[in-house]
């Protein structure tokens, strides 16, 4: 289905004669119409994990900032205020391309640095700039990052 | 003028990010902790410049070419933090003496080929000021 869209989006660029991002936007956003119109929707659908996708980018982006600002602080202030460290993060996503992207997912996030994958896949080694506890860490991991990352890969 | 306005602003928290970056690099006291740092520059620095670059231009052929390097930059910088990190670690960097908690301790067999995974306490711990959010 995503690759029915794609190729519509780009024959919409094609016909219209406008190569460019707004055009292909454009042609993007008709051609999800048309299949919202021609294809079943529901649970487990493509239209259930389109709008999921862009949930998880605006989360992933609004995190990164909150961390900017955060590792922002701790590079001016005492370094004392920091309590780094490294946690074991359970994983409940078990794909390949899931644990890939959770980890960059993590250390993209400023502060946070993925170390290893336990080898049977059953944990993230994480290292982390300022852990109050490791059980609430590893709570606001799974609650944020892996949460949206089941939701786009599953 | 509007578009002038954002460029500058843009221009300037890019840089500003890219500053701390370099500082933060140079005073943190540990490797892994330099490399959370690096991650500000690939993200926020970054993403700030290019985008104060695609808007100053203005053109839709340089803004898709702005937009694929922030992406290649967002692909590809996590990889080589974390393999430093895990470099480091494996080698026997030690953390810095401030430290909490090193759960990773112990987890590697001898020869360094296999990795355990550790059973935690999944119950949710206290708050805290210093939780992430």
């Amino acid at each position: 289905m995503a690759f029915l869209h794609w190729i519509l989006a780009v024959l919409w660029v094609a016909l219209t004669g406008q190569w460019s991002l707004g055009g292909l936007a454009i042609g993007w956003l008709f051609a999800y119409g048309v299949l919202w119109l021609t294809h079943p929707h529901g649970p487990g659908t493509y239209f259930a994990r389109v709008p999921r996708v862009f949930r998880a980018l605006v989360v992933f982006l609004w995190e990164i900032l909150l961390a900017n600002l955060r590792v922002t602080y701790h590079v001016f202030a005492p370094l004392d205020r920091m309590r780094p460290g490294i946690v074991a993060v359970p994983l409940d996503v078990q794909s390949d391309a899931a644990i890939t992207m959770l980890a960059n997912a993590i250390t993209l996030t400023p502060g946070t640095l993925s170390l290893d994958v336990a080898s049977d896949r059953q944990t993230l080694y994480v290292h982390g700039m300022r852990i109050g506890d490791p059980r609430s860490f590893r709570r606001d991991i799974k609650r944020t990052l892996e949460k949206h990352v089941k939701e786009v890969c599953e | 003028m509007v578009v002038e306005w954002l460029v500058v602003v843009l221009l300037l928290a890019g840089t500003f990010f890219m500053v701390v970056a370099g500082i933060g690099i140079v005073r943190m006291p540990d490797v892994y902790l330099r490399m959370s740092c690096t991650s500000k520059a690939a993200t926020l620095g970054s993403g700030c410049l290019l985008a104060a670059y695609a808007l100053q231009v203005g053109d839709a052929g340089i803004a898709v070419r702005a937009l694929a390097t922030a992406a290649f930059l967002l692909l590809t910088a996590p990889v080589a933090a974390h393999m430093i990190g895990r470099a480091a670690y494996r080698l026997g960097v030690p953390l810095w003496a401030g430290s909490c908690c090193d759960e990773l301790k112990g987890a590697y067999s001898p020869s360094g080929d296999f990795l355990q995974s550790r059973r935690v306490d999944e119950t949710p711990g206290p708050r805290s000021s210093l939780d992430r959010r």
